[in-house]
């Protein structure tokens, strides 16, 4: 019985064959419409979350399904005091796999420990997305048809987004991969990144202008500055609209660059992009529902 | 100078940090045993200028060297019986230290589930380097 942990799990040649798998899934839907006939998704989501729920409950009603659990710490067993490892013990009985969400780092860690079925992060804390970072390299490698020999800018809070610093992490495993990373000086991506790119010999450039990078970019990943990270409400304000991308910046860029993101869009796209075919962040969505489509049938270990 | 007599039968713990000693003496629960301890702090040292020893008269076997090694593996552990040392026991950093250390980090699941056992992994043993097996909060033997 596998679980997923993070991105890194699966070695490259696993998610090669994870995405023909989601691939085959977006070419030929019905031929996985009652794959997972008879089997049960339990979703516990200890805080809320709509996208990646949505999402999971999508991909299992996709595949012939069912879905139970529920979608925020106060309607589970949690607010009465229940340990993740007894609620999983409890979940194993009820359901075939297991998605979680948790706002404390490392919880569905501690249940994949515990449980007779396989767990899938859904999130934790600030620490992992796993099923985010296979959704855009899933994006990525269908729009692009290749998941090496690019620019990526990544754009925006890269000091707290766990969605950029999974997404590095995993392309690093490319081929002639280099990074533009465009953010303020006060939400730099981290040390330790950097530090690993260095000895990794990949390379990487750090610029806090949109505009002086974007003709070099195929792909530019758009963060949120998440007010939930920060302490300080007036920082929050000062950053938040630090970049905001528009239609006189999208000029500047080449025909066939794409636009990522993982939402929710705040403000940093404006809304008059949306409409521009490089403008794929929509797409990304429906991505997310195949790529997660292809998890549930590899972690049930079900063929088709 | 001070003089401290040899032990019969147990350990001796050479080059210790000056002033890491008591630090060492309770992480290995050595006031736990009933046995002969010697704590000798800021002994003259050609090598560290100044060092601390432990000498302690109990078996070899009560001794974690999972948990010396983490403290400082450059710490020299002498084994003695019948009053000579008869071997030196290398100290490694350990790949996984569990309830040695606790995670600070606040957003870790450890902090809300009290029974959780603590664990750390080495990650980058040339920096020497561990991290919180649940959070991957980051941590050295500074942390200690």
């Amino acid at each position: 019985m596998r679980h997923l942990m993070s991105p890194l799990d699966f070695s490259v040649e696993e998610l090669d064959k994870l995405f023909d798998l989601a691939a085959d899934i977006e070419a030929n839907p019905q031929k996985y419409a009652h794959a997972c006939a008879g089997k049960k998704l339990a979703t516990c989501f200890y805080e809320p979350s709509t996208r990646t729920r949505l999402s999971f409950e999508s991909a299992m009603y996709n595949l012939g399904g069912n879905v139970l659990g529920f979608s925020d710490a106060g309607s589970s067993s949690a607010a009465k005091g229940e340990s993740v490892s007894d609620t999983i013990r409890m979940i194993s009985c009820y359901a075939d796999i297991c998605a979680m969400r948790h706002h404390k780092e490392g919880a569905p860690m501690v249940a994949a420990t515990k449980s007779s079925i396989p767990v899938i992060n859904a999130g934790d804390g600030g620490h992992q997305h796993p099923t985010q970072t296979l959704t855009d390299l899933l994006t990525i490698r269908s729009i692009k048809g290749r998941l090496n020999n690019f620019t990526i800018g990544l754009c925006g809070d890269l000091k707290f987004g766990r969605t950029a610093h999974s997404l590095i992490h995993a392309l690093t495993r490319y081929a002639n991969i280099r990074f533009i990373f465009i953010s303020p000086e006060e939400l730099k991506v981290p040390e330790y990144i950097t530090e690993m790119l260095r000895e990794e010999n990949i390379p990487f450039e750090e610029v806090t202008k949109l505009e002086s990078v974007m003709s070099e970019l195929d792909i530019l990943y758009m963060t949120r500055v998440q007010r939930e990270r920060f302490f300080n409400e007036e920082d929050y304000v000062r950053l938040k609209d630090f970049y905001i991308l528009n239609k006189e910046k999208m000029e500047l860029a080449k025909d066939d660059m794409i636009i990522l993101h993982p939402l929710p869009r705040v403000n940093e796209i404006s809304v008059e992009v949306d409409d521009d075919p490089r403008a794929r962040y929509f797409q990304q969505v429906q991505y997310g529902v195949y790529v997660r489509m292809a998890l549930l049938l590899t972690l049930l270990e079900i063929e088709v | 100078m001070l003089n401290v007599g040899k032990i019969e039968e147990g350990f001796v713990l050479d080059h210790i940090k000056a002033g890491e000693s008591l630090n060492i003496y309770r992480h290995l629960g050595l006031d736990k045993l009933d046995c002969t301890v010697a704590i000798i702090k800021n002994a003259k040292s050609e090598k560290m200028g100044k060092k601390d020893i432990l000498k302690v008269e109990c078996n070899i076997d009560t001794l974690n060297l999972d948990i010396l090694g983490f403290i400082d593996h450059n710490i020299t552990v002498n084994v003695v019986q019948d009053s000579k040392i008869v071997e030196k026991l290398p100290l490694f950093l350990p790949k996984e230290i569990k309830n040695v250390l606790k995670c600070k980090n606040p957003r870790c699941i450890t902090s809300i589930e009290q029974e959780l056992p603590h664990i750390f992994v080495l990650t980058d043993a040339a920096k020497e380097v561990y991290r919180c097996k649940y959070c991957e909060e980051k941590y050295g033997n500074s942390d200690f």
